[in-house]
């Protein structure tokens, strides 16, 4: 494989053989989502609804069209893997993990709750379904990367998919690990980065300037992809395109707003890590009908 | 006296477990010194190099392990420290069996000065739940525990020493060695020296010693440090009454922490810790540096002496 040092464009493409009924489906789906989100870091009165509200889109779109797992059999050796690098964006992932029949809506009240299965942090050791501990940013590339050379030395066609959110970048082992997957030439590998531009404490313009960031991936000899990481045709077309590179490692820049569908969440730093209150949240169930 | 590293010992059993097709060998750079090179050379196929990246090589071999192989991961037991929180939240926390090796343990390390030698390792991957913790003594030993590990379902962590050292097992008596279970090298009732890596040969060159002045020491080679032999050293509390540890290691949180706070919590008996005394190391030859760290065979035979006044 040459490493690619080029890069694909911002895309709205659409992804094929998608109709109308199907993506209006995944949107109720990712609406059904966020209104579970926002009742669970309510009810826990912590957590992290910002990058679950970004994220959520994507997990979506990838759980309910790509990903070959199945609840019944979470242990599945041979099912494809997701790995929640930006862990502390569970809510996200117990939300389509409910969707997907792993969690009971008694799990999703337990979410930060002790006892309950949903950890403040995706766990998989307390969680069915979930495939990597996280918590600690910057570790999921690596652990996907791993899961993807066994499939490749199990001649299996099992994939990995793997999120990271943007200001996660900013640790220096992901860079790591994108060295070696481009070395490796995994061509299982599949990356999207939840590119919401705020990290805790600040826009990531403020706080560390990532300049280009495709830019940076295509440097590192990825094949890069952009598309807003909101509009489910657009995510189709990207997860059509990650499994159309099969020979080395792909990355998808998925555009975002941290937040996004409850107004006063979006692009505000401050619901980051902050849980909605009484009022707010009945304001955020309003506009998520 | 024959001489062998104990990092050889850790090459040589990749080599037999190879046999087992789940076992894989992770490196980041260095396979030449922790001799992962030897199963390298063998399966280059199930030989994963990530370069100079400890982080990501903790956690690919997360990955490996989750997905049903048993990653060996090798360094320098310093350049494993680099990486201590990946070990911590992405191997320990999850459970998940990485077995890693950090060769270049300790003062004994020479001459390549005190940023490679790593005297605190064996205290921190002690403190981390659901890890074993070996810092075995020669060759022989560290080849059959590290063969016995392939089959643990715990992530690891073991020291081996870069320099050669005596060996003190021939193949035969290190078969008969267990994980978790201290290995009585010599019996006596008057003290008791733990001892573990390259302090073993010297904690039996002590004993020797101290016979000829009429002192009849029990000497432990203590390879598992966690989960810590608490039985024998409660028997030994009983029949001795009292302990040296010996490990080129910090005395704090290592071996001689792990002893200690056995003793105190069961069985309370004078102890003297023979180590590094909270301080970094220096260049020099590792024999000579032991000696110049008060960590000699003449060393342990003062401590021995001290504790056995105490009693």
């Amino acid at each position: 494989m040459q490493p690619r040092w080029g890069r694909t464009v911002m895309s709205t493409e659409n992804g094929t053989e998608n109709d109308f009924s199907s993506i209006d489906q995944l949107l109720e789906c990712a609406k059904s989502c966020r209104r579970n989100i926002v009742k669970m870091v309510h009810r826990a009165n912590a957590g992290h609804p910002g990058g679950s509200l970004s994220a959520i889109d994507i997990l979506v779109a990838l759980y309910k069209t790509r990903l070959n797992v199945d609840a019944s059999n979470p242990e599945d050796p041979d099912r494809d893997r997701f790995i929640m690098s930006k862990g502390h964006a569970s809510p996200a992932v117990y939300s389509i993990l409910h969707e997907m029949g792993y969690l009971s809506s008694d799990d999703l009240t337990k979410y930060r709750v002790m006892g309950g299965v949903c950890q403040g942090h995706v766990d998989m050791t307390w969680t069915p379904g979930v495939d990597f501990s996280a918590g600690s940013l910057g570790m999921g590339l690596s652990f996907g990367l791993g899961t993807a050379l066994a499939a490749s030395l199990d001649g299996s066609s099992r994939t990995s998919f793997v999120m990271l959110g943007d200001g996660e970048l900013q640790e220096g082992q992901v860079w790591e690990a994108a060295m070696a997957a481009v070395h490796h030439e995994v061509g299982n590998l599949k990356v999207f980065v939840d590119r919401n531009r705020i990290q805790n404490d600040d826009f990531c313009e403020n706080q560390m300037r990532m300049f280009d960031v495709a830019d940076k991936w295509a440097g590192f000899g990825w094949a890069v992809h952009e598309c807003d990481g909101h509009d489910m045709n657009a995510i189709l077309g990207a997860i059509e395109w990650l499994d159309s590179i099969t020979d080395g490692p792909a990355v998808v820049i998925a555009h975002t707003i941290k937040g996004k569908g409850v107004s006063f969440m979006e692009d505000n730093p401050s619901f980051h890590g902050a849980a909605p209150n009484d009022e707010q949240l009945q304001i955020a169930l309003e506009e998520l009908k | 006296m024959k001489l062998a590293a104990s990092r050889d010992g850790y090459g040589s059993a990749l080599v037999k477990l190879s046999t087992d097709p789940a076992v894989i060998v992770v490196e980041a750079d260095l396979g030449k010194s922790t001799k992962s090179q030897n199963f390298r050379k063998l399966h280059p196929e199930r030989t994963i190099s990530l370069g100079i990246a400890e982080q990501n090589m903790m956690l690919v071999s997360a990955g490996l392990a989750t997905s049903g192989y048993k990653p060996f991961a090798s360094t320098f037991a310093i350049f494993t420290e680099r990486a201590f929180e990946q070990v911590r939240n992405g191997i320990a926390r999850p459970n998940i069996p990485v077995h890693i090796c950090g060769s270049h343990g300790g003062i004994h390390t020479g001459t390549d000065g005190s940023s490679a030698q790593s005297i605190e390792d064996l205290a921190i991957y002690r403190s981390l739940p659901n890890m074993l913790v070996l810092h075995p003594s020669d060759f022989n030993s560290t080849e059959q525990l590290t063969i016995q590990l392939a089959s643990t379902n715990s992530p690891s962590y073991t020291r081996t020493a870069r320099n050669k050292t005596p060996v003190i097992y021939d193949e035969d008596a290190a078969s008969k060695l267990e994980l978790g279970k201290g290995a009585i090298l010599s019996e006596g009732e008057d003290v008791a020296i733990i001892a573990c890596g390259v302090m073993v040969s010297r904690a039996i060159e002590a004993a020797e010693g101290l016979s000829r002045i009429g002192i009849n020491a029990t000497v432990v080679d203590m390879h598992t440090i966690k989960p810590l032999d608490g039985k024998l050293i409660s028997a030994l509390a009983e029949k001795c009454g009292c302990f040296v540890t010996a490990e080129d290691h910090s005395i704090i949180g290592g071996l001689g922490g792990a002893v200690a706070e056995h003793l105190v919590e069961n069985c309370p008996a004078p102890l003297e810790r023979v180590g590094v005394s909270d301080h970094f190391g220096q260049s020099g030859d590792g024999d000579e540096l032991l000696e110049q760290f008060s960590m000699g065979t003449n060393h342990i035979i003062s401590a021995v002496q001290r504790t056995i006044q105490r009693k």
